[in-house]
C-alpha cells in the first residue's frame, strides 16, 4: 500500500514507540537497578540512570554467590531452569508430532475417542488440575526431580493441534506417492512429514522454550530442595527473605539474567520462528 | 512390460455406494488405454484401484501373471503421475526420482544412471538440484514423469496428469507423453475427463458412467459407431443431436410430429436417432439425400469458432436444440429457417429404453 499521509504516519509511528516504552521501562528499571549500591534503591527515590556498581554487583552474583541473598548459586539456578525450559519443549514437540502422525494418517479403532481425549486436555491447563497433579506427581515420588518438574507440563494438547491441522494441509497424494516409492509409515514420517515441519518445529521451540523457562507455579509447588531451584523460583525466594531488606540489586540483576536465555532463543530463532507461523513449505 | 487384466472388479463404499460395478477390461502389453467419463463415474477409483490405493471389494486384478488384489502399491511394479504431481517439497529434483529407487535399495551407480538417463529423456537435466517449488507448472509434470520412468515399471498409471497445466502446454505434454509411452512401450492406464485427450491418446477407449463400462474400442470406433446413447452425446464436441422419434408409416417422425424425419429401418416402434453436427448438411435445393434425414430448424444463434461455425437452432416439437457444423463465415440471422439434411449412412438409432445401439 503506498500512501502518503504524514499525520498518519506520525500517529502510526506514535503508537508504536509509544507500546515500546511501556513494555521496556520495566525492563530498563530493572537494569538501572541492578547497577547500583543496595543503599540506593531504599531511599525512596528510584533512580533512572544507570550506577556506577555495574561490574561489581554483577561480579557479587557470578563470584561471591547469592547466599546472602537467600538462594542457591546462578549457575545451578540457570542449569535447572535450562534443564525443564529444553525438557518441556523438546517433550512436547515430540510427544505431538506423533501423536498428531497417528491420529492424521492411521485408521486405529476408537480414534476419535483419543481425538477428544487429547482435545479435552486443552480445557485442562496444569492451573486447572493443579491439585491433582501435584497428588500423582507427589505419589510417584517425583517430587523434587527433574522428571516431576517438566512431566506433568508436558502433556498437553497445543501442539498436537498445530502439527494435526499442518498434516491436514498435505496433500494426501503426497503420502500415496510415497506408498508406491516404496515408503512405509515411519519412513514417510521421517523423510517426509518431519523435514516438511521443521518451520513449525522451530517455531513451536520458541514458544514452548520461553514457556517453559517462565514456568512459576508449578516449580514452586513440587521443588522444596534448592537443588531444584529454577531462577524463576529464585527471585520470588529473594523477594520474600524474612527479618531484612531485600538485596535489589543482586534481584534485579538476576531478573536480567533470567530474561537473557529467552531473549537468545528468540534471536537466534526469529527467521525460522516466522517462517513457521506464517507459511509452510509446499 | 505386462499384461493387465480386471475380472469383475467392483468398489464399494461405505453406506453401500457402489462406485464401480463389475468392470472387466483385458489390456494388452504396451497398450495405451484411456479411461473416460464425467466425474463421478469411477474412473478414477479404478485407476486407484489399480495402484493399490483402493481396495479391492469384488474382483481380481491381475498386472502381468499374478493377482494382486493383496498386494502393496509398492510391490505391485506400477508408476503413477498425479493430478497435482505430488512432487516431494522439499527434496531437489534429483531426490524425488532417485527417492523410490533408493527405497527399493537400487545400488549407488544405477540410481544415478537411471536418473540421468530419464532427465536427458525428459530434458530436465539442467536443474536436477532444484526443488519443485523453484519449477513452473510444465517442469514439475516433467519431473513426475521422471519419477515413474526412473522405476521401469510394468505399467504406469495417470490420473488426469495435464489437468493443472494452460491449454497450450496440455497440447505439448499430451504430445510428448504420447511420444515417450510409444518409445517406452509400456502398458499405461489413463484417466482423464477431457474427450480430446482421450482421443488423442488412447489405443483403445473406455468410456464409463456410472461405474459401469458403456464401450470399450479404439477412438475412431468409439466416435463413429457409439455403442449408447450416452456415449454418443459424450465423444464429441459438440456433442451429437439426440432426437426422440417414433414410427410411423413409411418410416420415423418426431414423437410430437408428423412430418417424417427418416426412413424406419430397424422396425422399432419408438427410438432415439443421432446425428453429428459435422453430418448435417443443407439440404440443396430444398431436397433431402435419399432415404436420409429431413428436417427444418429455425436458427437461434452462430457461434463462429474460426476455423468452422455451429449453428443452433431449434426444430418445432424438439426440446432440445440442435446443432449443425458450417463453414467458417457462415452468417445466419437468428430466425431463418434452414432445410437440413443427413445421408443415411451416417444416422445412429438407439433403443429408446436401453439406450443401446440398434444399427450396426
Amino acid at each position: 500500500m503506498v500512501e502518503n499521509r504524514p499525520w498518519l504516519t506520525f500517529f502510526s509511528h506514535f503508537i508504536l514507540l509509544a507500546g515500546v516504552v511501556i513494555v521496556l521501562f520495566p525492563v530498563w528499571v530493572a537494569f538501572v537497578a541492578s547497577t547500583h549500591d543496595p543503599r540506593d534503591m531504599l531511599s525512596g527515590v528510584v533512580p533512572l540512570w544507570p550506577g556506577d556498581r555495574f561490574i561489581q554487583n554483577y561480579y557479587e552474583i557470578f563470584v561471591e554467590g547469592m547466599a546472602k541473598a537467600g538462594a542457591p548459586p546462578i549457575g545451578l539456578l540457570m542449569m535447572n531452569s535450562l534443564i525443564m525450559a529444553l525438557a518441556i519443549a523438546i517433550g512436547k514437540i515430540a510427544i505431538s508430532i506423533i501423536s498428531a502422525f497417528a491420529i492424521v494418517y492411521f485408521r486405529f479403532p476408537l480414534r476419535v475417542l483419543f481425538f477428544w481425549l487429547i482435545f479435552i486436555t486443552l480445557m485442562l491447563p496444569v492451573e486447572v488440575r493443579i491439585l491433582p497433579t501435584f497428588e500423582v506427581t507427589a505419589g510417584l515420588g517425583l517430587l523434587n526431580s527433574y522428571t516431576g518438574l517438566t512431566l506433568p507440563l508436558i502433556a498437553s494438547a497445543t501442539a498436537t493441534f498445530l502439527f494435526r491441522q499442518f498434516y491436514m494441509t498435505i496433500p494426501e497424494e503426497l503420502s500415496e506417492a510415497a506408498r508406491i516409492d516404496g515408503a512405509g509409515p515411519m519412513k514417510f514420517f521421517r523423510d517426509i512429514l518431519l523435514p516438511l515441519s521443521r518451520t513449525n518445529i522451530a517455531g513451536l521451540f520458541v514458544i514452548l522454550f520461553i514457556y517453559g523457562w517462565n514456568q512459576y507455579l508449578w516449580p514452586l509447588l513440587v521443588t522444596t530442595d534448592e537443588g531444584y531451584y529454577t531462577i524463576v523460583i529464585s527471585i520470588q525466594r529473594m523477594v520474600s527473605v524474612p527479618d531484612s531488606e531485600p538485596l535489589w540489586h543482586v534481584i534485579m540483576a538476576t531478573v536480567i539474567l533470567a530474561m537473557i536465555p529467552p531473549v537468545l532463543v528468540v534471536v537466534f530463532m526469529q527467521r525460522l520462528f516466522i517462517k513457521g507461523l506464517v507459511e509452510t513449505e509446499k | 512390460m505386462a499384461t493387465i487384466l480386471l475380472d469383475q472388479v467392483r468398489k464399494v463404499y461405505a453406506g453401500n455406494v457402489e462406485a464401480v460395478k463389475g468392470v472387466s477390461i483385458d489390456i494388452a502389453d504396451g497398450e495405451f488405454i484411456v479411461l473416460v467419463g464425467p466425474s463421478g463415474c469411477g474412473k478414477s477409483t479404478l485407476l486407484r484401484m489399480i495402484a493399490g490405493l483402493e481396495e479391492i471389494s469384488g474382483g481380481e486384478i491381475h498386472i502381468g501373471d499374478r493377482v494382486v488384489n493383496n498386494v502393496e502399491p509398492a510391490d505391485r511394479d506400477i508408476a503413477m503421475v498425479f493430478q497435482n504431481y505430488a512432487l516431494y517439497p522439499h527434496m531437489s529434483v534429483y531426490d524425488n526420482l532417485a527417492y523410490g529407487l533408493r527405497n527399493r535399495g537400487v545400488a549407488k551407480g544405477e540410481i544415478d544412471s537411471r536418473v540421468k538417463e530419464a532427465a536427458r529423456i525428459l530434458e530436465i537435466g539442467t536443474f536436477l538440484d532444484r526443488k519443485p517449488r523453484q519449477l513452473s507448472g510444465g517442469q514439475r509434470q516433467r519431473v513426475a514423469m521422471g519419477r515413474a520412468i526412473v522405476r521401469q515399471p510394468a505399467a504406469f498409471l495417470f490420473d488426469e496428469p495435464l489437468s493443472n497445466l494452460d491449454a497450450k502446454l496440455r497440447v505439448q505434454m499430451r504430445i510428448e507423453i504420447k511420444r515417450l509411452q510409444k518409445a517406452l512401450g509400456t502398458t499405461s492406464v489413463y484417466v482423464t475427463h477431457d474427450q480430446l485427450e482421450a482421443m488423442t491418446l488412447a489405443n483403445r477407449l473406455v468410456v464409463l458412467n456410472h461405474g459401469r463400462i458403456e464401450q470399450i474400442g479404439t477412438p475412431l470406433d468409439v466416435y463413429e459407431a457409439p455403442a449408447t446413447t450416452f456415449v454418443a452425446g459424450f465423444i464429441g464436441s459438440p456433442a451429437m443431436n439426440l432426437i426422440p422419434v417414433k414410427a410411423k408409416e413409411g418410416g420415423l417422425a418426431l414423437e410430437t410430429g408428423e412430418g417424417l424425419l427418416a426412413p424406419n429401418g430397424h422396425g422399432v416402434a419408438q427410438a432415439i436417432l443421432g446425428v453429428r453436427p459435422e453430418d448435417l448438411v443443407l439440404a440443396t435445393d430444398g431436397v433431402a439425400a435419399p432415404g436420409g434425414l429431413s428436417l427444418e430448424m429455425t436458427v437461434i444463434a452462430v457461434e463462429p469458432v474460426g476455423a468452422e461455425s455451429y449453428v443452433h437452432g431449434t426444430v418445432e416439437g424438439l426440446k432440445d436444440d440442435i446443432v449443425m457444423r458450417a463453414g467458417p463465415k457462415t452468417d445466419y440471422a437468428p430466425g431463418s429457417r434452414l432445410k437440413l439434411t443427413a445421408v443415411p449412412e451416417k444416422l445412429h438409432i438407439f433403443d429408446a429404453q436401453t439406450g443401446a445401439r440398434l444399427n450396426a
